[in-house]
């Protein structure tokens, strides 16, 4: 069973003058393998700051404190490394790469995390099954990676890559963002296929308790001023509906 | 890292001086607008001989379809009233006035060719020398021609193409000279009514290669599309300058020059010049050049010139950028556990991807995808 490690985080964003400017301020959180955590909190309270900053986005530089999967030392390792250990990132804006195909792109990744070239014969299915699953025309796999695709169609895109990559830990930032309920419904599915596996620990990140109501945490992590100011159970995710994060925003004024 | 001049009109440069004797257009100096990028010194006797007289490149080919000829010929014999390409520069006029003779390629009306027909023109060194190549395509013949270049030269060369009515022709011409080669070279795309022209100028390989594309339309709905693909390394010069003239209403162009550059003083040069004159309306056309720099020290100038004489088109339009490595595309492939010298391949080839399937033959696109990649390789971390 794995553990993603988070001690006393701290991060800034490089500027473009080269100032930096502090966003995490000491975070603390343990994913295992088979939970299900929700990180909740405000516009710029710097939750894409930790999903960048576990992922090893070169924006970002950290200041203080450690992050480990099964002990080995994530921080110290380069973005891809970081993947190839078992760490995945859904982004909340997915990257559009003219003149590679989505077929091209998950084979290579495919092959890059698994350490070998995927079996022709099986993969083909793997992935039309896969793309199935997230109602992605069988088209998708000719076209260009992101290019001209969605809101939701990138976001089936990521889930898809969550599906067929099996990552330790999967982090995926404000998926629920930019989603209308059909594409809600069919991502969570995707999710919760993956959560039922109980082989993965997700860390779900989101601003709205919307997802939450597809995808049930274990854990709720309640995300404010770069760091974690309460914790608990879905009943928080609940109590935030109804009242919001003023409570949290205000207590900090 | 990148350059954009104000030039002069295209409408200007159209009307330059034509001469068939090189002792007519005044010795080049290195100020004139179309050749202020240039590094004259590198062209040496290209640019200030009046008469060459090195051994031109051996032009060889395997066993040519039915429907295809190539043939030395007298310049008599193919220039009628005058050749296509009337030269309207001091090399060009060298060209023409220095070639022995003249490499005529002919495709008879109606071929429909599934293969493509290839021709090797081999350098083997020497002093500078100067070739004539004419590529006559029949009517409603539907070819594709590939013009490798190779080996070791100093060459001046003027390609004349002749598309008849409703011919639809694939031209790749690729530069892939050794080191130390240098080219100017001059090609014209004549495009007869409701023909199709496709060109593909690949630059990979010389010290020094320039090509200057020119296009007319002889006929309505002439289309033709010129597609570049070059990739400069340390110390080469790549430059690239086309003139399509619109003078025949409803022919439509569509111009795509993309380039990577690496290395200290790899430098390319794209000029394009689209000019629409008052009887061409119903014109199409698009320029596009895009420039991908991948480390300190390359330089890519770039500069669009769209004139318009007409109030009367369906579509004109230019675009230039130049840019370095996206890192966020970087970032993406590099968490899906893709490594960065395999990231970096992918990104550049995705980036010439568009171009490369322009030609219609695997071997050579796997074989250009490649070389880029080997060129990459060079530069790795
Ligand atoms: N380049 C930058 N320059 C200045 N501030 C930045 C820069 N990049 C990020 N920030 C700031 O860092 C803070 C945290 O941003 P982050 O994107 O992590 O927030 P978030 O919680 O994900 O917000 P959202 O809910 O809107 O996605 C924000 O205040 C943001 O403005
Ligand atoms: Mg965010």
């Amino acid at each position: 069973m794995s553990t993603l490690e988070i001690r006393d985080l701290q991060v800034s964003v490089k500027l473009p003058e080269g100032d930096l400017k502090p966003i995490l301020a000491g975070v603390d959180l343990t994913v295992k393998a088979g939970e299900t955590h929700a990180i909740m909190g405000p516009n710029g309270s710097g939750k894409s700051t930790l999903a960048y900053s576990i992922a090893g986005h070169p924006k970002y530089e950290i200041t203080g404190g450690s992050v480990t999967l099964d002990g080995q030392d994530v921080l110290a390792m380069t973005v891809d490394e970081r993947a190839r250990a078992g760490l995945f990132l859904a982004m909340q804006y997915p990257v559009e790469v003219p003149g590679v195909s989505v077929a091209n792109f998950l084979r290579t990744a495919k092959t890059a995390i698994d350490g070998e070239a995927p079996k022709l014969r099986t993969w083909a299915g793997e992935l039309r099954g896969a793309m199935e699953k997230l109602q992605m025309d069988p088209a998708f796999a000719q076209r260009n990676v992101n290019e001209g695709f969605s809101g939701g169609e990138k976001k089936r895109h990521e889930i898809m890559q969550l599906e067929l990559l099996k990552p330790k830990v999967a982090i995926l930032d404000e998926t629920d963002s930019g989603l209308d309920i059909d594409a809600l419904r069919i991502v969570s599915e995707g999710v919760n296929r993956v959560r039922e596996t109980g082989e993965t620990g997700l860390l779900l990140i989101t601003h709205y308790t919307r997802i939450l109501r597809y995808i049930k945490p274990d854990f709720v992590h309640v995300f404010v001023a770069g760091k974690i100011v309460q914790e608990g159970g879905p009943e928080l995710a609940e109590q935030l509906e109804a009242e919001g994060y003023e409570r949290y925003v205000a207590a900090r004024a | 890292m990148t350059t954009e001049a104000i030039a002069p009109p295209p409408s200007t440069k159209s009307q330059v001086l034509r001469s068939f004797d090189v002792a007519d257009f005044p010795a080049v100096n290195g100020l004139e607008e179309e050749w202020r990028f240039t590094p004259l010194k590198r062209l040496g006797d290209l640019v200030s001989a009046t008469k060459l007289t090195g051994v031109a490149p051996a032009v060889e080919h395997g066993e040519l379809p039915a429907g295809v000829t190539v043939s030395h010929v007298a310049a008599s014999d193919v220039d009628g009233a005058g050749p296509v390409l009337v030269p309207f520069d001091r090399i060009s006029a060298l060209a023409y006035g220095s070639a022995d003779g003249v490499t005529l390629v002919e495709v008879a009306p109606e071929t429909e060719l599934a293969e493509a027909v290839v021709i090797r023109v081999v350098g083997k060194g020497g002093d500078a020398a100067a070739a004539r190549t004419v590529v006559k395509v029949g009517a409603f013949a539907k070819v594709t021609v590939i013009l490798e270049q190779t080996g070791t030269a100093s060459l001046a060369d003027n390609i004349e193409v002749v598309t008849a009515d409703s011919a639809q022709l694939t031209f790749v011409t690729l530069a892939e000279w050794d080191a130390g080669a240098v080219q100017a070279q001059h090609i014209k795309l004549q495009v007869g009514k409701d023909s199709r022209v496709q060109h593909v100028q690949v630059a990979l390989g010389g010290d020094l290669v320039r090509q200057f594309t020119s296009v007319e339309y002889t006929g309505r709905g002439g289309d033709a599309e010129l597609w570049g693909l070059y990739f400069a390394d340390a110390g080469q010069h790549f430059e690239h300058r086309q003139l399509v003239d619109h003078s025949v209403p409803d022919c439509r162009s569509y111009v795509g020059y993309r380039g990577a550059l690496q290395g200290a003083s790899a430098k390319s040069v794209w000029v394009g010049d689209v000019l629409i004159r008052a009887t061409a309306t119903g014109t199409d056309t698009y320029e596009i050049n895009r420039n991908l720099i991948l480390t300190d020290g390359a330089i890519a100038h770039s500069v669009p010139n769209l004139e318009i004489e007409t109030g009367e088109v369906a579509g004109a339009g230019h675009a230039s950028a130049t840019g370095r490595f996206d890192d966020e595309q970087l970032f993406y492939l590099m968490a899906r556990g893709i490594p960065e010298g395999e990231a970096r391949k992918l990104v550049v080839r995705g980036f010439f991807a568009e171009l490369v399937n322009k030609i219609p033959v695997e071997e050579l696109r796997e074989r250009l995808g490649d070389a880029i990649e080997a060129r990459l390789a060079e530069y790795a971390s």
